[in-house]
């Protein structure tokens, strides 16, 4: 159970081989391997500080490794910068640089992605497709806001949460990377993220999900990579778990 | 989100229906109306009590010389909004202006025609403007600090340049600007509203309006979407800049000559109008109407106390009493 297998490179969206990472003279993970499968829910677990974040920043280009290759998609991939990852296919749904407060739904949805019209040598904004087009997004995952013109600032912590995953799927990515997804959120919005979430992968969108929460781990993902003190220690298919072998995987108790 | 415990079943259907308008009551009893409407609400009562106190306020030649008045004062508050809206501050502003007169001044006094004056001083100002942003983006140097440096500095150029002493400037062209009418408006009253345009254009109908904004309301966040922040910040003190240079044809084009002297008054009248106008100072929140028409407001608000006779000295005292109130009413601002 605690061995590393290896799938299939096709099956992989997103790939990584004895991938490191140090900050001056600390490590924050050494010669990591992880696979996220095609179409799937992957889960990262492990403690505080077991470098699950920092492996997540590398692998979509905001922070560069110090070693090792990353494939994305069947190609290697080194991304230099966010811009280039999510160009190629990747987005990110951070835990706090989500959103902007004083922009309207949206706004926010087609952030540094405006749709334009060209009147000769001008590009104005396509207001209108741009609502409708993010009614259509919103609808398509079953999210409720009241209106899209609304300002950002004056929605619930859980409709902030689903606007950003929304606006994350709604560029056509390949593959969405949530880090902490639901920590600062109630019991029912936790719901809801986690219905948005399933709906994503039912839509063929691959996930990367960061979670402290084992329960919600084993709910939404389908295989789970354990990270204790800077090395991947353990993956498992999440069916295939309890939530005690999750806790002994994540402390070294097994 | 999807369940209906989030939300009233009305709004229920994702997006589908538009915020239903509340009533006109519920409106007048909320106070980020009166925030968001201060510099109209402050204009029409300005209006109302100089048209009831003085026989000459509301007559059609007063509202033209009015709107002449205002025209620079506009044209600044669109410059200085731009920097507002990144959460900054333009304190170079009337120093830019000043700037932009005595270049002008000193190139069309050699002779080189009155174009070449014109565009020379607008390529200076906005050189400044350019300056600033660098400044304050790449050198990491908080806005107040540089802007204030800036104004010290070319206060002190244009004195060098300037020899201290105005420069006559004597052009048909320019006195056309300052005196020709098109319509019910004097020509300058036309190049601020064709700046109103221009600026209501691309704040709400650009990309660069949209990332403007997002840059002022969380930087961070706009930075990790991939917008280029510094940029856009280069780009509002540039524009700043740029309209100083327009503010000094006007103001030379008005008086006829070119003063190495700076109209503070300017300066915090440009903030004062942003203020009003229902920007916010915390950047992320912008209009050009609002603005344009705070900038209205503090003019009619000097037109009607002189016509009253009150001492000049007043009016600094009205302006500062009338902002101070203004940006108590935009805490309620939501």
């Amino acid at each position: 159970m605690s061995t590393v297998n290896h799938i299939a490179p096709s099956e992989a969206i997103l790939a990584c081989q004895g991938l490191s990472k140090h900050f001056g003279g600390i490590r924050a993970f050494t010669d990591v391997g992880f696979q996220a499968r095609r179409g799937e829910v992957t889960a990262v677990i492990g403690d505080n500080g077991a470098g699950k974040s920092t492996l997540i920043r590398c692998l979509v280009g905001v922070h560069v490794p110090d070693g090792g290759t990353i494939y994305f998609d069947g190609r290697q991939h080194p991304f230099s910068n966010p811009d280039e990852a999510r160009k190629s296919g990747i987005e990110t749904v951070h835990q706090n640089l989500a959103l902007i407060d004083e922009l309207t739904v949206a706004q926010n949805l087609f952030l540094n992605r405006e749709i334009v019209r060209r009147i000769g040598p001008f590009a104005l904004l396509d207001r209108k497709a741009m609502k409708d087009q993010a009614r259509a997004m919103l609808s398509r995952l079953s999210i409720n806001v009241p209106s899209v013109t609304q300002r950002v600032r004056r929605l619930s912590g859980g409709q902030r949460q689903a606007i950003s995953i929304c606006r994350a799927a709604g560029s056509g990515a390949k593959l969405v990377v949530m880090d902490e997804p639901t920590a600062a959120l109630g019991v029912q919005e936790t719901a809801n993220v986690e219905a948005l979430i399933r709906k994503l992968r039912e839509q063929g969108v691959s996930v990367i999900l960061i979670s402290h929460n084992f329960d919600q781990v084993r709910r939404l993902s389908d295989q789970i990579w354990v990270m204790r003190a800077g090395k991947m220690v353990a993956t498992v298919r999440s069916s295939e778990t309890t939530g005690n072998e999750l806790v002994a995987m994540v402390t070294g108790a097994a | 989100m999807s369940l209906p415990a989030d939300n009233a079943p009305a709004s229920r259907q994702a997006g589908v229906h538009e915020e239903s308008r509340p009533s006109l009551t519920a409106l007048l009893i909320d106070p980020s109306f009166w925030a968001d409407w201060a510099s109209v609400v402050g204009l029409v009562g300005l209006l109302i009590l100089f048209g009831l106190t003085s026989p000459v306020f509301l007559t059609v030649a007063n509202m033209q010389a009015m709107l002449l008045a205002a025209a620079i004062l506009v044209v600044l508050s669109i410059g200085q909004t731009f920097v507002v809206a990144t959460s900054g501050i333009d304190l170079s502003l009337a120093a830019s202006v000043m700037l932009g007169a005595v270049i002008l001044g000193l190139v069309n006094a050699a002779g080189l025609g009155i174009f070449a004056a014109c565009v020379l001083a607008v390529l200076a100002t906005s050189a400044i403007g350019l300056m600033n942003g660098v400044l304050i983006t790449a050198g990491r140097i908080p806005d107040f600090v540089v802007t204030l440096g800036t104004l010290s500095g070319i206060t002190g150029l244009g004195l060098i340049l300037s020899g201290g002493e105005p420069t006559m400037v004597g052009s048909t062209f320019l006195l056309k600007l300052a005196s020709g009418y098109l319509g019910p408006f004097g020509y300058p009253v036309w190049v601020a509203i064709a700046a109103v345009l221009v600026a209501h254009v691309a704040l709400y109908h650009t990309r660069f309006g949209v990332h403007l904004l997002a840059t002022g309301g969380q930087a961070e966040s706009a930075s990790a979407l991939g917008i280029r922040t510094n940029r856009v910040k280069i780009a509002a003190y540039t524009i700043s800049g740029f309209c100083a240079g327009i503010a000094s044809i006007l103001l030379v084009a008005r008086i006829g000559s070119a003063e190495p002297q700076i109209n503070t008054s300017l300066l915090l009248n440009s903030v004062a109008a942003v203020v009003l106008g229902g920007v916010s100072l915390f950047g992320g929140r912008a209009s050009i109407l609002g603005p344009a028409i705070g900038a209205l407001m503090l003019t009619a608000l000097v037109n009607g106390l002189t016509l009253l006779s009150v001492s000049a000295f007043y009016q600094p005292l009205a302006v500062g009493v009338i902002v101070v109130l203004a940006a108590l009413i935009m805490r309620y601002q939501k």
